[in-house]
């Protein structure tokens, strides 16, 4: 599998983002349901890297696992970093002007969700979504 | 750089040179500009140029003896970025030059007079993609105004349909029609029609919910419609609250909601308007 890697560095990126991570979702024949939510996490997710990452990259790829197939998406900013990772997660918490409930919410939307980030050294999340 | 008797031959030659610039543009534009238009485009931007040479123009196309020659070509590819010409067809118009002037003049050493033709082919595409870019931006606003209507369902009802991408820029121009359409029309009523909206984040939510706090304090309710099965299901999982915001699944479902708050008698209004 070929993974797409796509620029974030403004609101329309975020769009390009959403775009490619549902065409992706349709090919790997998520259900309409799990479409939206895969599609509104990775929102959730470029507009934090975004917003809080001052801009960075989305890797998304259609993924395999026995006959189930499914799509990754990795989004990585070398910004500032989260120093609590506990508290980001925290439904209501934001360090901005948000509602805080993206990083928590995106969590709940996908299968798979997997954070690493250190304060100067930039976040990476990867979510996963595998069609039922 | 001296251009040896090219510009003197080209005089002498203009109308046939002309004819042949022409027939070359004429070929890429397929018919789709006349070709007395065309003609009279090419006449004045040649005479122009060979006036700037023999005044010394030299090869560098922002000296001054070339002001009118890039006036005229910025006019050119104007038009064409407007009317929807590709950049090969507007880089043509003045590459063709070259095609006519090997032609006409036959062994002739044009070197020189090509090279000043090349330069002002970039600048004609330089141009072209400045003029494009004014157009896609006015193209994106125009978007914006018109990808949010705000209609009247009823008196007193209004309905803001929202379809795309509901992201900043958008949900300004969306909250300044909606609060202005009520005190226009006096309404107590708005409905937003979230039905065309691809995905619901939180963004977004936070977005329908200023502009529900804003019409609020202008003292008006607002409901929000066209909340489908995925998005409910993708709302909760994200933890969004709309509070005691009214909220249905279909715009009529809404509308009979703010028809019954107003107290409406529909069929006494029908029997009222049909006297």
């Amino acid at each position: 599998m070929t993974a797409q890697e796509l620029p974030i560095h403004g609101d329309a990126d975020v769009v390009r983002v959403r775009q490619a991570v549902r065409a992706l979702a349709i090919e790997a024949k998520l259900s309409l349901v799990d479409q939206t939510k895969l599609v509104t996490a990775a929102s959730e997710l470029a507009r934090n890297t975004l917003t809080y990452g001052g801009g960075g990259s989305a890797t998304i790829e259609r993924v395999e696992n026995g006959t189930r197939a499914g799509v990754r998406a990795l989004f990585h900013d070398d910004g500032p970093g989260i120093a609590d990772l506990a508290l980001a997660l925290r439904d209501g918490y934001t360090s901005g002007g948000g509602l805080g409930l993206g990083l928590g919410g995106a969590k709940r939307l996908v299968d798979a969700f997997e954070i690493r980030s250190e304060p100067g050294r930039g976040t990476t999340v990867t979510v996963t979504k595998w069609a039922r | 750089m001296t251009f040896g008797n090219v510009v003197e031959r080209c005089r002498q030659n203009e109308s046939e040179l002309v004819r042949e610039w022409r027939e070359v543009v004429a070929r890429s534009l397929a018919g789709r500009l006349p070709a007395a238009l065309v003609e009279k485009e090419l006449r004045d931007i040649l005479d122009a140029l060979l006036g700037a040479l023999e005044a010394g123009g030299g090869t560098d196309p922002q000296a001054e003896p070339y002001a009118e020659v890039r006036a005229l070509l910025v006019e050119l590819s104007r038009d064409r970025a407007q009317q929807g010409f590709s950049p090969r067809e507007t880089a043509v118009s003045v590459f063709g030059l070259k095609e006519a002037v090997s032609k006409v003049l036959g062994d002739t050493d044009v070197t020189g007079f090509f090279r000043v033709i090349d330069e002002f082919g970039l600048y004609t595409f330089e141009t072209y993609t400045k003029a494009r870019e004014e157009v896609i931006t006015n193209q994106a606003e125009q978007l914006l105004e018109l990808a949010t209507p705000v209609v009247k369902l009823w008196d007193g009802v209004v309905a803001l349909p929202l379809v795309g991408t509901l992201d900043s820029a958008r949900a300004q121009v969306v909250m300044e029609k909606l609060l202005q359409t009520l005190v226009d029309t006096g309404s107590e009523h708005a409905i937003i029609d979230i039905t065309g909206v691809p995905a619901v984040d939180t963004q977004v939510a936070q977005h329908l919910l200023r502009t529900v706090v804003a019409a609020r304090l202008m003292g008006a309710e607002c409901i929000i419609s066209g909340i489908r099965p995925q998005i409910a299901q993708t709302i909760v999982a994200l933890g969004i609250e709309f509070g005691d915001i009214a909220t249905k699944a279909s715009l009529a479902d809404a509308l009979m909601l703010a028809l019954s708050r107003l107290d409406v008698d529909v069929n006494a209004e029908i029997a009222k308007r049909s006297r």
